[in-house]
């Protein structure tokens, strides 16, 4: 971890991201507004392939003052090193750059985020949703959105025999 | 009358309303339409196969065009996404047609009680045949396959209250009320117990 944390922060001047371990997987947390840099430095120190992109709600998560952690696992296909990097984010303003600018791949993974918690990716080149229908409109992977919808599986006309 | 018709005519004719002969001749020719979105659809691959072999029961010429086909099994899951499509292809269907709504996904949402799953295809199209089972194994769709036909054979023309109960939406209400979620929406998000006066 001390020499992946040398080698990350010679290509970050001016910030000092927040490190942690555990069980053998390197965590790292930046602002939101400098997640661009970290992920094109992470790029430039050899993580070139972008595992994935994901969301987490913090709402109602013990000692969380944050509500949303955007997550990027990244990985060095060279040396087999893993590195995660997180970012915190808070409503009303839930944008954060896009990644499509470094990892092509992040495309669709930032729509499903965008999907599934809301989380707005700016600069992205097609950002709409992926998984659900475009006239969804909740975002249903988010705590405080019950586990039965919203009525949204009951809003469909009625065929009757006579009809059809 | 129809035995002085039979004494002239022999056994080379034999009478019956052409209902019933319309109804024999549709029972005996389904051509389903297999709407297999889940794993019940590996069950109905299963049940045209030669070990069960569905074609006993003229029933096997499976057409991927609704508009070839007067019998939709739908096996599996339907999602709110699938839904408009569901009902899309049982439109392009051309009469008289029949459905058979294939496992507990298809009948009630089964296990997926979930914002996304429809919870029973008869809330929203009409549904001849239900077969239970998680999946149900093939001997369970030929029976209700065998069922379907004796309903096909016992029904023909319509009269005017059969017809009326036609245009009634079957399958649950639309919105049922013992959905928590509305109850919770009608109270303001905020679950409170009534208040009940013990006295009156």
């Amino acid at each position: 971890m001390d020499h992946l944390q040398s080698r990350l922060n010679k290509e970050l001047p001016g910030f000092f991201p927040r490190w942690s371990t555990y069980q053998d997987q390197t965590r790292v947390v930046v602002p939101s507004e400098q997640i661009l840099v970290t992920l094109k430095a992470c790029k430039k120190i050899g993580f070139d392939q972008l595992t994935d992109i994901t969301c987490v709600d913090l709402l109602e998560y013990g000692g969380s003052e944050d509500r949303f952690e955007v997550v990027y696992l990244l990985l060095n296909t060279e040396s087999g090193e893993r590195l995660t990097v997180k970012t915190y984010l808070n409503e009303p303003d839930l944008t954060i750059p896009s990644a499509t600018q470094v990892w092509s791949g992040a495309d669709w993974l930032e729509r499903e985020t965008y999907d599934m918690y809301g989380i707005i990716f700016a600069g992205h080149p097609n950002f709409k949703r992926l998984l659900l229908p475009q006239e969804f409109q909740s975002f249903p992977m988010r705590k405080d959105y019950p586990v039965k919808g919203r009525g949204e599986r009951h809003n469909f006309p009625v065929i009757t025999r006579a009809e059809s | 009358m129809a035995t002085e018709i039979n004494k002239t005519v022999g056994d080379n004719v034999f009478l019956t309303t052409l209902d019933a002969a319309a109804s024999w001749a549709r029972a005996n020719s389904l051509w389903p339409m297999p709407f297999a979105t889940a794993c019940c659809g590996i069950e109905l691959m299963s049940s045209a196969g030669s070990r069960h072999d569905l074609s006993r029961f003229g029933s096997e010429v499976m057409r991927f065009t609704p508009r070839q086909c007067d019998l939709m099994i739908v096996a599996g899951r339907v999602v709110m996404k699938m839904l408009p499509v569901l009902q899309r292809i049982w439109l392009q269907m051309p009469e008289p047609k029949w459905c058979i709504s294939m496992g507990a996904c298809a009948c009630s949402g089964g296990v997926f009680d979930t914002y996304a799953v429809v919870q029973g295809i008869d809330r929203f199209i009409p549904v001849d045949v239900y077969v239970p089972g998680c999946p149900p194994r093939p001997e369970q769709l030929i029976r209700s396959i065998i069922d379907l036909q004796e309903k096909i054979k016992s029904g023909g023309t319509y009269n005017a209250r059969e017809f009326k109960l036609r245009i009634l939406p079957e399958g649950p209400q639309r919105f049922d009320e013992d959905e928590l979620i509305r109850i919770r929406e009608r109270n303001g998000l905020k679950l409170e117990p009534p208040t009940y006066d013990p006295v009156h």
